[in-house]
């Protein structure tokens, strides 16, 4: 069909052969597995489970931002909520940490209602303001309030014990971040390829066309803001769980502008984009210590490069979008012909 | 079907649109019989495409009624509608560029929870067009405008569709192109499918269409069986650019 010459298309091939690999995952959660075993001191196991709750976040804010094109700058709010729920009832009810969860989910779905509910029937630009003030409006309450402690938070949050088994040091906690994050991910790379995400994406390319073809845009949409709430929620656990600790400084604007990043900078809704991407802004920091006091400006300076090499992303969802402005051309070309022939 | 409930497969009557101050339609009423390609002629901005998108559900009006098939749809939502078997193809085509062909034909087939129904139906696009089947896996922005178009019909079609309205699918085709899109127009009229046609171009929808509609100012100003406008003078005159 194509003439295109034997080896770039065969090295295309090779290449989305690669990206689409489905062993990849499991790759990935070797690397996860082992990791322990070649650097295993609490700063190290910390780092990696922070990168784990990192990536939770990302694949969960990529459900909104990513499959579904709603911008979304108050998600550390879910974050919030599911910490601080969690926390609540662990500290004061004495809930076992694992049994809050289904309080958490439950949170995490009346707030993407009761936020996307007004929200999801504006256009991007400004659904991106109202979600950046409900960011700020759920820290600050978390600030006034008696029962989340105030400025000083709440501590004392107990770690995770499963069946009498107690998982709440380094090692432990870290395993527990490995399994729940990887059927986080699983979940979230199945619902994009389910019928659902098919409609995330139509929405997200052309909301209007997809409405005139029988979609029910504000539902959909209401349904990945909800899907996002209850990632952000379920890591929000995890959060307490790693830090014993939470208060309202941790959920600032910043970390909503940084789990955004991680999507942008991975690849929008590209699953194996978004976990590197989390990897990549909460690693490198870590490993950018050696540069002391020009640690962020460093990082800062990393993004941009990357966002001017690489716009659609380190591993974007559709590797190679413009492959063929040439069959573009060919596909004109071959109408043009055929006009000419009609017109004598 | 009842015959009664059966004979009309679109009635719009009275129908009123207002974009804020703006009365885009002041009571226009056309009919599509079941079975036949009505064309809706008129200028940029005479109610053409305002009258298909309040028909779809997008735009709501503020009077008058939409029935289709017999049942009222003028409030229904746009969803309803599709399932009701009114589908629309939007002016400017609307294709989705950055998903592939199969992707865009698979949203057609939304509202059918039945994969192996989609999947038999997309297959059945392909067959009718055959271009679109060698394209499958490329990108919607990657084809010519006139493929663009037919997948834009394509995606119509997996829908199953009673009423098929299109907005303008010849604008900035060539023309050979033009006579691919009327003539699978009138291929999918013979297997059954209602048409509504909204063109520009009068001269390419007159020879498809039984019967024709003038729009001027949101209002109907002449109307008539399709040879018979394409020898009226006044249509001539304005449409034709004889």
């Amino acid at each position: 069909m194509a003439n295109l010459t034997m080896s770039p298309a065969r090295a295309r091939a090779l290449f989305d052969r690669l990206q689409q690999n489905r062993h990849l995952g499991l790759v990935g959660l070797a690397v996860a597995l082992l990791a322990p075993f070649i650097t295993a001191t609490n700063y190290a196991l910390s780092v990696m489970t922070s990168a784990l709750l990192f990536v939770m976040l990302a694949v969960g804010l990529n459900i909104v931002v990513g499959y579904c094109g709603l911008l979304d700058l108050g998600y550390a709010a879910f974050f919030a909520i599911g910490a601080y729920v969690s926390g609540i009832l662990a500290t004061r009810y004495g809930w076992p940490l694992l049994a809050t969860a289904p309080v958490v989910i439950v949170a995490a779905v009346v707030a993407g209602i009761v936020i996307g509910g007004p929200t999801l029937r504006l256009r991007s630009d400004y659904l991106a303001i109202v979600t950046l003030g409900f960011g700020e409006i759920i820290r600050i309450t978390a600030n006034n309030l008696t029962i989340t402690g105030g400025p000083s938070g709440i501590y004392g949050i107990p770690g995770i014990m499963l069946l009498g088994v107690d998982l709440s040091g380094p090692v432990g906690l870290y395993y527990t971040c490995v399994v729940v994050v990887a059927l986080a991910v699983l979940g979230a790379a199945r619902l994009g390829r389910s019928r659902l995400g098919r409609a995330w994406r139509f929405i997200r390319e052309d909301e209007d066309a997809a409405e005139a073809m029988g979609i029910n845009t504000y539902r959909v949409k209401l349904a990945a803001y909800i899907g996002g709430a209850i990632w952000g929620g379920l890591a929000g656990i995890l959060f307490g769980a790693q830090l014993s600790a939470i208060s309202p400084p941790s959920f600032t604007f910043l970390w909503s502008a940084l789990i955004l990043m991680a999507v942008v900078l991975g690849g929008m809704g590209s699953t194996p984009g978004v976990v590197l991407g989390a990897i990549f802004i909460s690693v490198l920091p870590e490993l950018l210590r050696e540069a002391a006091d020009y640690r962020y400006f460093v990082f800062g300076i990393l993004l941009i490069i990357v966002m001017i090499f690489r716009r659609q992303g380190l591993w974007p969802a559709r590797a190679m979008e413009r492959q063929s402005r040439r069959d573009k051309r060919k596909a004109e070309e071959h109408d043009a012909r055929e006009a000419k022939e009609v017109v004598p | 079907m009842s015959d009664a409930a059966g004979r009309w497969a679109l009635e719009i009557d009275g129908l009123d649109v207002h974009y804020g101050r703006v009365h885009a339609l002041r009571g226009l009423s056309l009919t599509v019989g079941e079975g036949e390609i009505i064309t809706l002629l008129g200028n940029n901005g005479a109610g053409k495409t305002s009258t298909l998108a309040t028909v779809s559900g997008v735009v709501r009006s503020t009077a008058g009624t939409v029935r289709a098939f017999g049942r009222d749809i003028t409030k229904a939502k746009p969803w309803e509608i599709v399932g009701a078997g009114v589908v629309h193809v939007p002016e400017g085509r609307r294709i989705f560029s950055r998903l592939t062909v199969h992707e865009n034909l698979q949203l057609g087939g939304y509202l059918v929870s039945d994969k192996a129904v989609v999947g038999r139906r997309i297959d059945e696009v392909y067959a009718l067009l055959p271009r679109l089947a060698e394209r499958r896996n490329q990108q919607g922005g990657n084809l010519s405008g006139g493929e663009q178009q037919m997948l834009a019909v394509g995606r119509a079609l997996v829908a199953k569709p009673k009423l098929l309205m299109l907005d303008e699918p010849s604008m900035g085709l060539a023309p050979l192109v033009v006579t691919q899109i009327m003539k699978l127009i009138r291929q999918i009229n013979a297997d059954g499918t209602s048409v509504l046609l909204v063109e520009q171009n009068a001269r390419a929808a007159l020879k498809i269409a039984h019967r024709a509609y003038v729009v001027e100012n949101g209002v109907i100003t002449l109307q008539g069986a399709a040879r018979e406008l394409a020898r009226d003078s006044r249509v001539v005159e304005a449409y034709l650019g004889a």
